[in-house]
């Protein structure tokens, strides 16, 4: 039976769409496995020298402290990117097979994933340094398989929260909460859990990891097999829906129909909402810069102003129309002309832009130059980046499942060749136009000069929106030949 | 009128469409016929401009498809679920389709008010997305939507399958109400030769893309094409 299981499996993995598509980017898949193992084995080596030569701490210790972050993020990563096997069971219902033996091999597949593999490469290294430097064999070997086993039930535990949103953004706001307590020094958590991790080393404590893993693939397990009908576990949940009118967007005239649409897509699908959750986090990328010394330049602030503004910009924009890939032939024999779709997107993005700069207006705290950034890097985004990811994003021809939430990050469409190159004007040219009016003139020449640079991109609007109308025409035929093959 | 003119589609050097000359005229209601891979869908797809002629053209009109896009204010197409946005309440897509062809809000209330019977209750104010509607309500909607604003072609591929009888029965009505006002030039494709009949005034057979029987409905029809299916 597991060799029907395994062959079912291979001609799913050989034949699938994706895979026969493109072996480059399964080239570049390896390469950046490869690239984070290698990191991760660097790391793993690194830390223990690096915590011990720099830091003057106990290396084991140390890492047994920030294990529980490690962990949590690493859940909130499994959720937003690995992919729980549903789907393929359905057509395994029926068979004379025997349910639990689907369960068993469903769950078993998952624990194959990358997600669990990539952590060996570095608590592999590490453990492995640490007989090297005379730690008690047996309690390293403990300690490895209690982390093993805990990621592992990370893993199940991901099966579990995938059937619910509200878990993994519940686990993020208590990481950031506690994350916060930890850094202003009221309440630090990892006295509490280092005492669990130091266990696995110096007691039985692995035993405990081992149960809870057994727990989390038994409850996984269990709600899998009692949720195996169509009508339960195996279904799309539906969610009441209500008629939105938005009649405040009128005011835009004929562009108000695709506006409003593009609205409903937004709020309503969960692989934009998940964009939309994306690019507000966008809004706080500044807080890295502002806050850090080595990032003091004033060119990086030009950097953070045009990501703290743009967010929406980037992570929307760049898949235009492909947001629209499931109804495209609709789109193409209705009475539509491209200029006024592409000018809605535009608008779309331009009142985001506008948006997330009044949002960001917190920055000010940080001093008024800091806001300026910001709003000089809104008005480049506007008039030139904005062109600039329709543009890049007519180029794109990846469907997008606007069910699943789960491409929303890594996404393949990042690693076309002429989206790269458009997006080199995105960011960089910005920064050199700030660099030039900074140090030949004055740092206000520099903001000048950008926002110069954003007021310039709206005369060329007309022209864009002709090049893109024109790439959307020729293209026509294949994009919806493209736009019909789903993953 | 719709003209075609040697038009062909060649796949990977295999013809799946190959029609020399072929006039549909104004009011007509046009049934075409054909087993699997006939090549309905593909001619339907030519005519909406969705994939490239190999080949020839297509005048819609007077418009050539692939060179203007003229045709598309006076003509209306549902091929399959691809023509409909799944995240939008039934009403919110017949409002979009409506504003696309210059109705307002009022007017597609009125127009579909008038299909309240066909919907059965399931369609209007039932609190569902179209992606969780089934197949059949559906399909329903997507009929519907193709009629909104007084298109001179209407384009329905396979609108029989998926729907109830009750439905069935209730859509032949609507296209034969239609056709009888003899300025819409309506094209349907079915795999059921009875429905065809019944709402066609001239049906045409196709064969691995080629054009094999161009008849005027008599009542001798459906005996014509029975005989020719058997084989």
């Amino acid at each position: 039976m597991i060799k029907h299981f395994l062959t079912l499996e291979w001609k799913s993995f050989a034949r699938s769409a994706s895979f026969k598509t493109n072996i480059a980017f399964k080239i570049l898949m390896l390469l950046g496995f490869l690239y984070f193992a290698t990191i991760f084995v660097f790391i793993g080596i690194g830390i223990f020298y690096g915590i011990r030569k720099e830091a003057h701490l106990e290396p084991l210790a140390t890492v047994n402290r920030y294990l529980i972050y490690y962990f949590s993020v690493d859940l909130i990563f499994r959720y937003m990117m690995q992919k729980i096997p549903v789907v393929n069971i359905k057509p395994l219902l029926y068979l004379n097979l025997k349910k639990s033996s689907v369960v068993h091999f469903s769950l078993g597949k998952t624990a194959l994933s990358g997600f669990n593999l990539l952590h060996a490469f570095f608590f592999i290294p590490f453990s492995v340094v640490m007989l090297v430097e005379g730690y008690d064999v047996w309690g390293v070997v403990q300690w490895y398989l209690g982390i093993m086993a805990l990621i592992f039930t990370a893993n199940f535990l991901n099966i579990l929260a995938a059937s619910k949103d509200s878990i993994a953004f519940f686990t993020g706001s208590i990481l950031v909460v506690l994350a916060g307590l930890h850094y202003y020094g009221f309440f630090d958590i990892t006295q509490y859990t280092s005492m669990f991790f130091n266990g696995l080393y110096h007691s039985f404590y692995s035993l405990i990891a081992l149960l809870l893993l057994l727990l989390s693939y038994y409850s996984a397990a269990n709600y899998f097999r009692a949720n195996m009908f169509l009508d339960a576990g195996l279904s799309v949940k539906q969610k009441t829906a209500s008629t939105q009118e938005y009649t405040w967007l009128n005011r835009f005239g004929s562009m108000s129909t695709f506006l409003k649409n593009d609205l409903r897509l937004i709020l309503r699908n969960k692989r934009s909402k998940m964009t939309l959750f994306v690019s507000l986090m966008f809004l706080f990328y500044g807080l890295l810069f502002f806050t850090s010394k080595s990032y003091e330049s004033p060119v990086w602030q030009i950097f953070a102003g045009i990501f703290v503004s743009g967010g929406f910009l980037f992570t929307f924009g760049q898949f235009v129309p492909s947001w629209d890939s499931s109804y495209y032939p609709l789109m193409m024999s209705q009475n539509i002309q491209y200029r006024e779709y592409i000018s809605s997107k535009w608008w779309l993005v331009v009142i985001a832009t506008v948006f997330s700069t009044g949002l960001a207006s917190f920055y000010l705290f940080f001093g008024w130059k800091t806001y300026l950034a910001v709003v000089v890097g809104a008005i480049y985004n506007i008039g030139v980046n904005a062109h600039l990811v329709l543009w890049g994003g007519a180029y794109i021809k990846q469907p997008i499942d606007l069910t699943s939430a789960k491409q929303a990050f890594g996404n393949k469409q990042a690693f076309n060749l002429k989206t790269m190159l458009l997006s080199i004007p995105k960011l960089l040219l910005p920064l050199g136009l700030f660099a030039l009016g900074y140090y030949l003139i004055n740092p206000i020449a520099g903001y000048l000069f950008v926002a110069l640079a954003g007021v310039l991109g709206f005369a060329f609007k007309n022209k864009v929106f002709s090049i893109i109308e024109k790439i959307y025409q020729t293209e026509k035929y294949k994009t919806i030949a493209a736009y019909k093959q789903k993953n | 009128m719709i003209q075609v003119k040697n038009l062909t589609k060649v796949y990977s050097g295999i013809s799946v469409l190959s029609i020399d000359n072929l006039d549909i005229t104004k009011g007509e209601s046009f049934g075409l016929v054909g087993n699997n891979g006939a090549g309905k869908t593909t001619f339907f797809s030519l005519l909406l401009d969705l994939i490239k002629p190999s080949t020839g053209q297509i005048l819609n009109y007077g418009v050539e498809v692939n060179k203007s896009e003229a045709w598309k204010p006076f003509t209306t197409a549902f091929i399959d679920e691809t023509f409909l946005i799944g995240y939008l309440t039934p009403e919110e897509y017949f409002y979009f389709i409506g504003e696309l062809r210059g109705q307002s809000k009022a007017d597609v209330d009125t127009f579909i008010a008038g299909f309240e019977d066909f919907f059965n209750g399931e369609i209007l104010k039932n609190k569902k997305y179209l992606r969780d509607l089934s197949k059949g309500n559906q399909k329903k909607v997507g009929i519907i939507a193709a009629l909104i604003g007084n298109p001179e072609v209407i384009v329905l591929d396979e609108p029989f399958a998926n729907l109830d009888p009750t439905t069935q029965i209730r859509l032949k009505r609507i296209l034969k109400e239609l056709a009888a006002k003899g300025d819409k030039t309506i094209l349907v494709s079915s795999h059921d030769l009875q429905h065809t009949v019944e709402v066609s005034n001239r049906i045409v057979v196709l064969e691995k893309g080629i054009v094999v029987k161009d008849i005027q409905t008599s009542a001798e029809t459906l005996k014509e094409l029975e005989a020719f299916f058997e084989g």
